[in-house]
């Protein structure tokens, strides 16, 4: 009996049996990821690339190097999701009349809260939230962000919220509540286990870390802008990435409330969103929609600003209605933190309420439809190359616009308590997230790549990801649509109607078809390195851009430019390239840069623990973490030597080595 | 005629990069850090503006508990708010201090701004006290959690706000009113009255209003 609580006191709620040495299925898994996991850690042991790693990336500031590492972090859990969106088709696929299929409902039931809660917290915002970082600072000609030790902060962060649920799959459970954990399920009273814990933790930590993040971007924006880039001459992703960021300050706040106080409610007995005590779980679901309508926006429209760029630059022209396109960005922001209730028209607010929010969800289809015709407009008569990242524009135009008006009749609030939680719903919001999102940033990436790394991605295994995603989507969706609108509910996991089940075999097919899209950004990616040499680009300007990034070298040095530059049009590159601009030779001034530091690991390490602890209540270990962040918090702002400057002949020689690898013949 | 080819020629040579004479410097601030403040206290507002609204929702959700006319006792919270609002002017008084080079002054009035600060601390922490004492606890209602998440949210803002302020006369006491300790007073005392103001909205809506349902 002394020996027991001694025990709870030290390892809380954690016992062995919190291991899966019970399900054969979770325990393959553990044993493959922990081997290939010891494999890597080895394999960069025997390469002596910890100091490296260190250095040179962990504690890195630049921003460059963040903006990289997010879009590692997106990859690396994008497979992770995808696998479990793999194993949702497979268990639907065969789950009808006497078969049960393979997965048991209680696994089922995380693996559907897993994929959505990793594929929009840790695969779409950190690659969005990536890209941003690693282009937007070049297109405005700045060196680094306004607060380059927060964006380290705020990666790692996320970091620490997407190891959170990596070890919910091994070390105890997953929530099973669906992938916003609404109240009053996600009650301590009918979900006492881990799951929601793991979920609370990991997105309160990671959501602050998108908060700094944006408040940092918003910084920067407003404040980084080299001499003459008036607002109306930046690059319509950077505009994008403004209002994205802006939208992100404005709706992460009520996300971290929502959760905050659900965690009260399983933590300390409030009474929030609990049926007794005069709770209202309704108010669960308006503080979460209202983070979570504005959020579809705060990632379209980055991926809106992708195919502006990506647009204008293989059509050889100026993007058409620039202005407009802005004004539509801005309507498009403002409007999407009034349409929150449109998630819950079945609430039964009342028909002028539920008018109100219906149509103006459809007026957002209005400046949307804008962009759409300004992108048709800047090819209309332009000299179309139809590299890869065109082609993810025309597939993004020709999916997202079905995703659109599918939208908008979802918009109908009769329609709506017909469609609600069914299936068709789920049809619709992934055809306009991997229509509009997901392909938007394998558009990005392909584009920005060579800038990245100084070689393009492989064309070949390029194109295959292309006809994998597009043409899986189409099959794996389409019969979702169909067999929603007949009124199949979402997350189910067994059907007892077995004429049903073709449509949910070819969306299976669909899924193994998209595998091989992945399969195939993968291989672009690790052909790309092995072909780096044939694929090299020395100019820094692969795809003739027309942006301040294509004017650096491929990868930009630390500095990114030796000479802050002078903006004159909105093509600034582009203005600089016809005016027959040529890089200074001399001249070089020593520039002020920050200093790396290791006090975002540091500081994500301890949050990492301090929800560890609270999710197995080991309180001392709790204790133990919220201290030592506040004391590292503190003793951080003791150091005031936090930049230093890189020599003028340290500039001059980076810039040398440029000038002869550019020289014809070199 | 003339003066026009000259600028069409002026255009033709546009510079496209500073000689760097101008460069900005990092560490003197170009106002990001000011700006960058400003927009986290806005996101900090949402947060309050959540548990407002919330408070809002349950605010009569007493599950057969007790009402707010029943348990808030007003000169003590008249008290409090006062103390709060004198800690604003304190720091105020302060900042005319830094602004006039005073080291010493700033410090000054710093600890007089924390020592208001933590009698608001401790009298809120005795509220809570009597309030759990006559079993009013944050278990007992809906409006009862609302109101407790909300007032301690503010308070524990107050008190890092306190560590802040030691920090502060630390880091004053160390390197005197340099350019990075100027600019993390303005930060700190942007905090300061902005928790007076989140204060005045807990104050109205929460013990006034509650007083008069």
């Amino acid at each position: 009996m002394h020996e027991q609580s001694f025990l709870k006191t030290v390892f809380g709620r954690l016992t062995i049996d919190s291991l899966p040495i019970h399900e054969p299925i979770l325990f393959t898994t553990f044993i493959v990821v922990a081997a290939l996991g010891l494999v890597i850690l080895a394999a960069i042991t025997y390469f002596r690339l910890w100091g490296y790693l260190w250095h040179e990336w962990f504690t890195s500031v630049d921003h460059k190097r963040i903006g990289i590492m997010y879009v590692v972090l997106g990859i690396v859990m994008l497979v992770r999701g995808f696998s479990d969106a793999l194993m949702m088709r497979a268990q639907q696929a065969i789950a009808f009349g006497a078969n049960e299929g393979y997965l048991p409902a209680h696994h089922y039931d995380q693996i559907f809260t897993a994929h959505g809660t990793i594929m929009i917290f840790f695969v779409a915002i950190p690659l969005v939230v990536g890209l941003i970082n690693f282009v937007m600072p070049l297109q405005i000609g700045a060196r680094d962000v306004a607060f380059p030790f927060l964006n380290n902060l705020s990666f790692w962060l996320t970091v620490a919220g997407a190891a959170l649920v990596m070890l919910s799959l091994f070390v105890g459970e997953f929530a099973r509540t669906g992938w916003l954990s609404y109240a009053p399920l996600a009650e301590l009273a009918y979900s006492p286990d881990t799951g929601v814990d793991y979920y609370l933790w990991s997105l309160e930590i990671a959501g602050v870390g998108t908060t700094l993040s944006a408040i940092n971007m918003v910084a920067t924006v407003l404040k980084m802008r080299a001499p003459g880039m008036t607002m109306m001459k930046m690059p319509v992703f950077c505009w994008t990435a403004l209002c994205s960021n802006v939208l992100a300050v404005a709706i992460f706040p009520a996300l971290t409330a929502a959760f905050f106080l659900l965690l009260l409610d399983r933590y300390v007995g409030t009474n929030f969103f609990t049926n007794e005590g005069g709770g209202s779980p309704m108010m669960y679901w308006n503080l979460v929609w209202i983070w979570g309508h504005p959020e579809v926006y705060v990632l379209v429209l980055p991926a809106f600003g992708i195919y502006s760029e990506i647009t204008s630059t293989f059509t050889g022209k100026r993007l058409f209605g620039y202005s407009s396109m802005v004004y539509a960005t801005v309507v498009i922001t403002i409007l999407s933190y009034i349409v929150w209730l449109h998630h819950f028209f079945t609430m039964g607010s009342g028909a002028s309420v539920n008018s109100f929010f219906g149509i103006a969800t459809m007026v957002i289809s209005i400046p949307t439809g804008a962009k759409v015709f300004n992108w048709l407009f800047t090819m209309y008569r332009g000299q179309i190359r139809f590299e890869l990242p065109m082609m993810w524009v025309l597939a993004f135009m020709l999916t997202f616009v079905v995703g659109g008006m599918t939208g908008v009749l979802l918009a109908i609030p009769p329609a709506d308590f017909v469609l609600h939680n069914s299936l068709f719903l789920v049809a619709h919001f992934h055809n306009v997230i991997i229509g509009g999102v997901v392909f938007g940033l394998l558009a990005g990436i392909t584009y920005w790549f060579p800038k990245a790394f100084g070689f393009k991605l492989d064309p070949f295994w390029g194109k295959v990801s292309f006809w994998g995603w597009v043409i899986g989507y189409w099959i794996a969706w389409t019969p979702i649509y169909v067999v929603g609108l007949m009124g199949v509910t979402r997350r189910i996991h067994h059907i007892d109607d077995v004429s049903l089940q073709p449509y949910f075999v070819v969306a299976a097919f669909g899924a193994l078809i998209i595998l091989v899209g992945i399969v195939g950004t993968v291989m672009s990616i690790v052909m790309g390195i092995v072909h780096r040499e044939k694929l090299r680009d020395v100019t820094g300007d692969p795809w003739n851009g027309r942006t301040l990034e294509w004017s650096t070298s491929s990868p930009p040095a630390a500095y990114n430019f030796a000479f802050t530059p002078v903006v004159h049009e909105l093509d600034t590159w582009y203005d600089m390239k016809s005016r027959g601009y040529e890089r200074p030779a001399a001249g070089y001034r020593p520039i002020h840069m920050p200093k790396n530091t290791g006090t975002g690991v540091c500081l994500s390490a301890l949050a990492f623990l301090l929800g560890f602890g609270m999710i197995w209540y080991i309180w001392w270990l709790t204790a133990i973490s919220a201290v030592g962040l506040l004391a590292v918090a503190v003793g951080h702002t003791f150091n005031y030597s936090r930049d230093y400057f890189i020599r003028a002949e340290a500039v001059a020689r980076v810039e040398r080595e440029r000038t002869r690898l550019m020289a014809p013949g070199a | 005629m003339t003066a026009q080819a000259t600028n069409a020629a002026a255009a033709e040579q546009r510079v496209f990069h500073l000689a760097e004479a101008e460069d900005h410097d990092h560490a003197g601030g170009n106002g990001a850090t000011i700006l960058g403040f400003w927009i986290y206290l806005m996101s900090d507002a949402l947060i309050f503006a959540a548990l407002f609204a919330t408070f809002g929702v349950l605010s009569a959700s007493y599950a057969g508990g007790p009402a707010p006319r029943e348990i808030f006792e007003l000169p003590l919270v008249a008290l409090n708010t006062a103390l709060l609002l004198i800690s604003s002017l304190t720091f105020g008084f302060g900042m005319i201090e830094m602004e006039a080079g005073r080291a010493r002054g700033t410090q000054l009035w710093l600890v007089v701004t924390a020592l208001f600060g933590a009698a608001f601390v401790g009298i809120e922490l005795y509220e809570f006290a009597s309030l759990f004492a006559e079993g009013a606890t944050p278990q007992r209602s809906a409006f009862l959690s609302a109101f407790f998440t909300l007032v301690s949210t503010h308070g524990l803002h107050v008190t890092f706000g306190l560590i802040w302020i030691v920090t502060m006369l630390v880091q004053i006491g160390q390197r005197g009113l340099v350019i990075e300790n100027r600019r993390r007073l303005l930060c700190l005392s942007m905090f300061w009255h902005f928790l007076d103001i989140i204060w005045i909205g807990v104050f109205t809506f929460v013990y006034l209003f509650g007083v008069l349902r």
